[in-house]
């Protein structure tokens, strides 16, 4: 992008005087001012203080009432990131995030191209598909935690066909609890991921099939060659959305779980709630916060700089020229 | 509550929401009393029936009486408390009027400066209260006032006691085990925790810790956050033997305490398991989620039972109260109308309409069962009546030991480990 730049920059100086491109210069930044004035205002002050504070507080053992008195510099940060619950908070959004790439992403493209092929019924497995996507994370949560609950739905289902064997303590369970939580998000958000690669799909020209076709690819050579490398920048995409996601999950887990039993399903955001809310650790709960907006800022930003570029490079406007 | 999605920008915003607002606020000092007509702002938990009605009849009654006072009920969820009332507190509009458990909770938010003590606006008549108006103390200023008051036992089934041939309610712990014992033989399930929600895990500790410790200690260790007798491990040890028995269901790390039927509550409610050791609101509870109309007659109460070899007090009892505190802006009128919430019309309109247990004896005729009558007497006789530790510690303190409580409950820690959490987060430590 700066070679693109200052080359036509280069190309700009020798014809142009330099009133000429000072005046459109003058005008574009007033135009900028006032176009982009009110939403700069209102993302500084809803997000760029808010964080700024959140770090300020982050400072401070705070309890919320009375003044910010006692200073302890990164103290809430070193007991945050030295706790053993925090630590596993940590662990269980990585495996989320984790089991998210290695199940959710291999079933959304098989569902996908499934689902994009001409068959009986697709609107309505379509439909079908993405319902649970339509729904809040709040009623998910509610309608599995009267389902998964012993005895419930899922346990006497199970019993029905035969597989009373593999009834387990969902929710109770500190080693199936994580794994439990997992598959309601996978119900929950597979219809998101199946959408958006449909709407990939799309984007894959039927002439190249129909070229790899008389080339006498198979089909499982002109998907593996021709259709999912094309489908790459949907695929980067939903990755880049699964894995903030996996990190910064909250509601679900609050509502089945509360992060228990033993915290053996705490997440961060859970963990922040715990500690903030619920023990009025405000300057600690601060210290959480910035602590996962860190680790979201910097996957983003690496994820943007490395995966992402060779998406976004074009769609990007750039201001010079 | 919140989207995943939005989490560090809303946690930011509602962290830097007091501060803002702190930097626009004046002194606290605004002792002015209004003078003409008052509106209050009343936060109340009444979200649902019986109170939810009872508080719109008393709003009613009470204007009509005072025709220069306006009083604007805003219900909320117990669990909103927790996150409103500091943030208010930091705000130039804080509620006049809100929910207040007492305890560790009330004595953090006074430090705000802008809960309205209220030691000189009822000097009068607060004495009508009774003891437990103590737990709205701090440093010795009235800063709440309650209007009701919780015992915690053990509500059981009669039909499944009876089923497994247990003949009395068990009043020692050996008792309680052979009733276990007996239950678990007529293939029923003998207790329900809703240990998802970790205060009912705490319950137990709370009362074998009430059992091991001498009303001194109790007190003491309260006033001082700190548990250094041997007692409180022995609290552990007791309880670490009761869970040895398995007296649960199976999975009560997950079960939820009041939600649906599937939730301790329901479970007992629906003849699933025999026995909860919950609150006196635990009936109210449990009727909204059975389909039995009948159910009053077939469950009763039981106070926890003696625990051999402890210091405590076998008939000391486990409690609390539903207060309101008031914030400086109308003390006058705020304090005039927590008066009318104890006077006898109220008090007995609660306790005709199963809100809880009223404050005074003469509204306890009105109650309208056996067991919830012998709760109350229980809870008047009690030597001693500790406050939940969760409200009586600071919150974070309180908290600390709920967490480290039902860690223990899903195998996780010892009775040692809980004494250190509490002191741990007593000093500060994460």
């Amino acid at each position: 992008m700066t070679a693109t730049a200052t080359r036509v920059r280069a190309a700009a100086r020798p014809s142009a005087p330099a009133v000429r491109t000072r005046t459109p210069g003058v005008r574009k930044k007033l135009e900028l001012t006032f176009l982009l004035g009110p939403a700069l205002v209102l993302f500084a002050g809803f997000v760029l203080v808010p964080i700024g504070i959140a770090a300020f507080y982050s400072l401070y053992e705070w309890n919320g009432f009375g003044p910010l008195d006692d200073f302890v510099g990164l103290g809430n940060y070193a007991d945050a990131l030295s706790g053993s619950v925090f630590q596993g908070a940590i662990g269980h959004n990585l495996i989320i995030a984790g089991l998210s790439l290695v199940v959710q992403l291999p079933l959304s493209i098989g569902l996908a191209l499934l689902l994009n092929r001409k068959l009986r019924g697709r609107a309505v497995l379509r439909a079908l598909v993405f319902a649970p996507y339509v729904l809040s994370e709040a009623i998910t949560a509610v309608i599995w935690l009267l389902m998964l609950q012993p005895n419930g739905f899922v346990d006497q289902m199970l019993r029905g066909i035969g597989l009373g064997g593999l009834v387990q303590h969902w929710l109770a369970d500190p080693g199936i609890v994580l794994y439990t939580l997992f598959a309601v998000i996978t119900w929950k958000y597979i219809g998101f991921g199946i959408i958006l690669l449909l709407a990939g799909l799309q984007g894959v020209p039927a002439e190249l099939r129909e070229a790899a076709a008389l080339d006498g690819a198979s089909a499982w050579q002109t998907t593996r060659h021709v259709v999912l490398p094309l489908l790459g920048p949907t695929i980067r995409i939903w990755v880049f959305l699964s894995v903030i996601g996996s990190l910064q999950l909250f509601d679900l887990v609050w509502i089945m779980t509360l992060g228990g039993p033993a915290n053996a399903s705490a997440t961060m955001a859970t963990y922040l709630v715990d500690h903030g809310f619920k023990r009025y650790e405000f300057g600690f709960g601060s210290a959480v916060a910035v602590i996962l907006f860190v680790i979201c800022f910097v996957f983003a930003l690496l994820y943007q700089r490395f995966a992402l570029r060779r998406d976004t490079d074009g769609a990007l406007t750039r201001m010079v020229d | 509550m919140l989207s995943n999605r939005r989490i560090p920008a809303a946690a930011a915003l509602a962290a830097a929401i007091p501060l803002a607002l702190a930097g626009c606020s004046g002194g606290t000092e605004t002792a002015a009393e209004p003078s003409g007509p008052v509106t209050l702002t009343w936060w109340h938990n009444g979200t649902t029936d019986p109170i939810k009605s009872i508080w719109a009849q008393v709003v009613a009654d009470y204007q009509k009486a005072h025709p220069e006072v306006t009083i604007k009920g805003q219900p909320l969820q117990n669990e909103e408390f927790t996150t409103k009332v500091p943030l208010a507190l930091q705000s130039n509009e804080p509620p006049d009027v809100y929910q207040s458990w007492g305890g560790g909770e009330l004595a953090s938010q006074a430090t705000s400066g802008k809960v309205a003590d209220l030691t000189d606006a009822a000097k009068d008549w607060l004495s009508t209260v009774g003891k437990l108006a103590e737990s709205w103390q701090v440093d010795g200023k009235q800063y709440g006032i309650p209007w009701e008051q919780h015992f915690v036992g053990f509500w059981y089934r009669k039909d499944l006691f009876a089923q497994a041939g247990i003949t009395a309610p068990p009043s020692t712990l050996d008792e309680l085990n052979a009733a276990v014992a007996k239950l678990k033989q007529a293939g029923i399930t003998p207790i329900a925790v809703g240990g998802k929600d970790r205060w009912p895990d705490a319950f137990y500790w709370n009362y074998f810790a009430l059992r091991a410790c001498s009303a001194d200690t109790l007190k003491q260790s309260v006033k001082a956050v700190k548990l250094d007798d041997p007692c409180w491990t022995k609290a552990g040890r007791d309880l670490q033997a009761f869970l040895a028995t398995q007296p649960f269901q199976p999975g009560f790390t997950g079960t939820p305490a009041q939600q649906g039927a599937g939730s301790s509550a329901g479970l007992v409610a629906n003849g699933k398991a025999a026995m909860e050791l919950q609150g006196d609101w635990e009936p109210g509870t449990m009727s909204s989620l059975t389909e039995d109309k009948d159910l009053d007659s077939k469950v009763g109460w039981f106070p926890f039972p003696a625990v051999p070899g402890g210091q405590g007090d076998p008939a000391a009892v486990l409690g609390g109260g539903d207060g309101f505190s008031c914030t400086t802006r109308a003390v006058k009128a705020c304090a005039d109308f927590l008066r009318y919430l104890g006077s006898e019309p109220v008090q007995n309109q609660l306790a005709a309409k199963g809100a809880g247990l009223p404050m005074t004896a003469s509204a306890a005729a009105s109650l309208k069962t056996e067991s919830l009558k012998s709760v109350f007497d229980y809870g008047q006789k009690a030597p001693y009546v500790q406050m939940y530790f969760d409200k009586a510690f600071p919150t974070a303190v309180g908290a600390a030991l709920n967490d480290a409580v039902a860690n223990f409950f899903a195998g996780q820690g010892t009775p040692e480990g809980i004494v250190d959490a509490v002191n741990k987060a007593a000093a500060g430590d994460k």
